[in-house]
């Protein structure tokens, strides 16, 4: 088998890996707040969160890069694995909450007086992490069963994946669905026994976000070089003629589909305990619009460009909304036109063609 | 037990003791009032109907003080805090200084409907008769036992007819549940002459009792209620359906064309209906200076369409020509456009709503039964929508544009090859849709709040329609906007609005599993 990177991919790979897993908890927990190399929890948080997107990013890219599904519900898959870790975390809250409630204080606001039925078991970790990881999968086998079986593609899968992110989100909207409603959940207190605020917990999630992130990596990488990574991407490009060539194109685009649901999954499940807050706004169409822009401003089709993209476009997103909020959809919806009018490969393909031209 | 005897009776001493000397004139039930502050959830309530019951003047303020969270305990004492001020809760008293230690006192949800609906008949002792007709409306819905002396005295008091009659259906609403079998019978006699929803529920309980002569009674009372109601409701039901269902038609037919003529999907079509909106606010604005209000929506209408098609034209030229067989791509330029058209809207005329009004003669409506009003401004719209319908089948079955429209809907390169101008055809044609999209926003501000998220609202159910529908023939998508509008709003009065719209996505999702094509697929080698 081919190696999955050559020389200088692997030691750009070690060389970020010694930055996120040497020099940023240094930096973070070592150096004192006043020197000014000193990572402010403010920025690990922010790097955090990129790397959840980043980790959604690449799953976007194996479904629509690769495979040429373009989903506009991936956001919901995110969502439900933030959910999922979410209830453990409300339940850790204990009887710390305004109410001093073994219930979660929304549930004493409504009068309830036990867990309902979706919370059974929920003080597990284990157990959360399996919801975070197993609802998403089974949602994305069983739906894309049935739109694969039926050959729904192109402009109406997207079309039926933004409607049921949009369901689920009224969905969650409701008070009886058990899940906070609006408010969703907030006011986490601690983890695994750790407190969600101190800075060490802060880094562990950190660490753990980068090591899921790289994991999801060499996953896609492997999977893209593979046998199966070149199905994939034939099925992108003419779908009727593999199926002429006797692979059964369903099981190929099912599993990517729900492995990709289930990458959206874990990066929710890290995502919520480091921002510390889930909320059906999540499941927003325009939310899972946004993701398949990163991947378009990164390159669809490169892994490392997905990564690229959702780092780019969230750092742009958090300068904007600090300094100049008015002007940031300004900003999104013109690098939504710009990139798809003359960048269709993205920066990658934008250095990719530099590089040629320069030959 | 002997001892427990004797505790009762100190306390029955001492209750006595209390009552013949230091009880101020104006206290409340210091026991009733401890247990709000501190009871459990149905001890607070009953706490409630205690304290109501009674009908010292001081209650209004304590349980105002509840509901706006000024009421707080230190150690053994209530207190009403406001700002620095405290006073006891029991005797009104200043308190000065304030305890320290001091515990807000938490409503729930439950604790806090209870304590509106005690507030609510407080009010029906008040001396304005427009003051108790309100309360006693807003009571005569869902009331607690706890309210009910209150309401008799209310009831006893009360001279004017109008009230005395709602008083009177909510004072035998909570006599149903009485344990007197004559007080039940006759509360749901009283009943029977009900024309009011709420009371249906109640009587279909009562006619499921074991007794006989109370479950017969109460089944023909709910006869003769639901007799009363049952055209009105019916008639309630097909009009908001075919109101829903026009209105999406007017937001989808648009779209339609284009995603028929050129398969992109256009994900700005819902600013371009915010536009429409838009554009009539101006309009209405621009008339009024000139005092001619009243006739505003004659220029706004052309307006409308022309604003629209004429964004819809440099859009196609500007960005969709570019990206011709690679659809997915469109619907993520397009999606930026609406972002930029959003966030425009929000630069020009600030992120707030604006109020379009109604000329005069499209506000009020026509009462067509007891318990049915058809509002003049959605009989305005199903017309209008059926105008635009007419107009748009005309123009593609009449003209040469429409002509060409059909067949470069039908095949691109057959029509290019005789000669269609296709280009050209795409730019009008986009044009007409997004014409017809500031139609729709023309109408939609005549329904509701005008903002730059007006258009956000819509599109996945025009979208909806469209896929349902199917494209290329104007009948898909006018069947497909009925069916949504009906099967929303029947849904609806089934179930409630968020279940009806998901179950209606979810309809949707598992109709294209069957038919990808939508209802009406055109058929043959065209298709």
């Amino acid at each position: 088998m081919k190696p999955l990177y050559g020389p200088a991919g692997w030691s750009a790979l070690g060389a970020f890996a010694l930055v996120l897993f040497v020099v940023f908890p240094l930096l973070s927990l070592a150096v004192p707040a006043e020197n000014p190399f000193h990572l402010s929890q403010y920025w690990v948080t922010l790097i955090g969160k990129i790397m959840c997107y980043a980790v959604v990013a690449i799953a976007m890219d194996l479904v629509w890069g690769y495979t040429g599904i373009l989903s506009l519900g991936h956001g919901l898959f995110f969502a439900l694995g933030g959910y999922g870790l979410g209830m453990y975390l409300m339940r850790q809250i204990g009887r710390e909450g305004q109410y001093q409630s073994d219930l979660p204080d929304f549930m004493v606001f409504l009068d309830w007086k036990e867990l309902p039925w979706q919370w059974w078991n929920t003080d597990q970790f284990w157990w959360a992490m399996l919801l975070a990881v197993l609802v998403p999968g089974l949602l994305a086998l069983v739906f894309g069963y049935f739109a694969f079986r039926s050959r729904v593609k192109g402009v109406y899968f997207s079309i039926i994946t933004q409607a049921l992110t949009f369901a689920a989100m009224l969905l969650f909207f409701r008070n009886n669905t058990g899940f906070g409603g609006n408010n969703g959940f907030t006011d986490f207190k601690r983890i695994l026994g750790y407190g969600i605020t101190a800075h060490e917990t802060r880094m562990a999630l950190f660490a753990a976000t980068g090591a899921v992130l790289i994991g999801t990596l060499l996953a896609a990488r492997w999977i893209v070089t593979s046998k199966l990574g070149r199905v994939l991407t034939a099925i992108r490009d003419a779908e009727t003629r593999v199926a002429f060539c006797g692979y059964n194109t369903l099981h190929y685009k099912l599993f990517v589909f729900t492995l990709s649901a289930v990458l959206c999954g874990i990066a929710g499940a890290l995502y919520v305990p480091q921002v510390g807050i889930i909320n059906p706004g999540e499941m927003s169409p325009a939310n899972s619009i946004e993701i398949a822009i990163w991947v378009a401003v990164g390159g669809r089709g490169t892994l490392v460009g997905a990564i690229a993209g959702a780092g780019l476009v969230n750092f742009a997103k958090s300068l904007f909304t600090v300094w100049f909020p008015e002007y940031w959809l300004y900003f999104l919806g013109l690098l939504f036109i710009l990139v798809t009018l003359f960048l269709p490969q993205g920066f990658a393909g934008l250095l990719r063609h530099t590089r040629a031209g320069n030959r | 037990m002997i001892r427990s005897v004797r505790q009762r009776a100190g306390a029955l001493l001492g209750a006595l003791a209390l009552a013949f000397f230091g009880l101020p004139a104006h206290a409340l039930d210091a026991a009733a009032v401890g247990r709000l502050a501190f009871g459990d959830g149905d001890e607070r309530i009953e706490a409630i109907g205690a304290l109501v019951a009674a009908g010292e003047p001081r209650v209004r303020e304590l349980l105002q003080a509840l509901a706006d969270g000024e009421l707080q305990t230190a150690g053994e004492r209530v207190l009403i805090v406001r700002g620095e001020a405290g006073f006891d809760a029991v005797s009104g008293e200043r308190i000065a200084p304030l305890p320290a230690e001091r515990d807000e006192v938490v409503a729930n949800n439950r604790l806090r409907s209870a304590v509106g609906a005690a507030l609510a008949s407080l009010k029906l002792l008040a001396p304005e008769r427009a003051t108790r007709l309100e309360a006693a409306r807003a009571l005569s819905g869902a009331v607690d036992a706890a309210t009910a002396p209150l309401l008799r005295r209310a009831l006893e008091r009360e001279a004017d007819a109008e009230i005395r009659s709602l008083l009177a259906m909510t004072v035998a609403s909570l006599d149903l549940a009485s344990s007197d079998r004559a007080t039940r019978l006759a509360a749901i006699r009283a009943l029977g002459d009900s024309s009011s929803a709420s009371v249906k529920p109640l009587l279909a309980a009562a006619a499921k009792d074991p007794d006989p002569e109370i479950g017969s009674a109460a089944k023909l009372s709910l006869v003769a209620v639901e007799g009363r109601l049952k055209w009105g409701e019916i008639g309630g039901l097909l009009f908001t359906g075919v109101s829903l269902g026009s209105i999406l038609l007017l937001a989808a037919l648009g779209l339609a064309i284009t995603y028929g003529l050129m398969g992109v999907i256009n994900m700005a079509h819902g600013e371009l209906i915010m536009i429409g909106a838009y554009t009539a606010y101006v309009v209405q604005n621009a008339f009024r200076q000139l005092g001619l209000f009243e006739w505003y929506l004659l220029a706004a209408v052309p307006a409308a369409f022309a604003v629209a098609a004429l964004v819809g034209m440099l859009l196609e030229r500007a960005v969709i020509r570019w990206l011709y067989g690679r659809p997915l791509e469109t619907l993520l330029a397009t999606w930026g456009i609406s972002l930029v058209l959003i966030q425009g809207v929000r630069t020009l005329f600030g992120a707030q709503n604006v109020l379009v009004e109604n000329p005069a003669w499209m506000s009020g409506g026509i009462a067509a039964l007891s318990n049915l009003v058809l509002p003049w401004n959605r009989i305005a719209i199903i017309v209008f929508a059926a105008l635009v319908l007419a107009a748009i089948g005309l123009l593609l079955a009449r003209t040469r544009l429409g002509l060409y429209v059909r067949g470069v809907t039908q095949n691109r390169e057959m029509a290019s090859c005789v000669g269609v101008p296709t280009a050209r055809v795409d730019t009008l044609a986009f044009g007409l849709g997004a014409g017809i999209a500031g139609l729709a926003g023309c109408a939609l501000s005549q329904l509701g709040n005008v903002g730059p998220d007006l258009g956000q609202g819509y599109i996945v159910d025009s979208f909806m329609v469209v896929v349902f529908g199917g494209v290329g023939q104007l009948a898909g998508t006018v069947y497909a906007a009925l069916v949504l509008g009906f099967g929303n709003k029947f849904l609806e009065a089934s179930s409630g609005a968020v279940i009806a719209k998901i179950v209606v996505l979810v309809f949707i999702i598992v109709f294209i599993q069957h038919r990808p094509q939508g209802l009406f697929a055109l058929k043959g080698r065209a298709a």
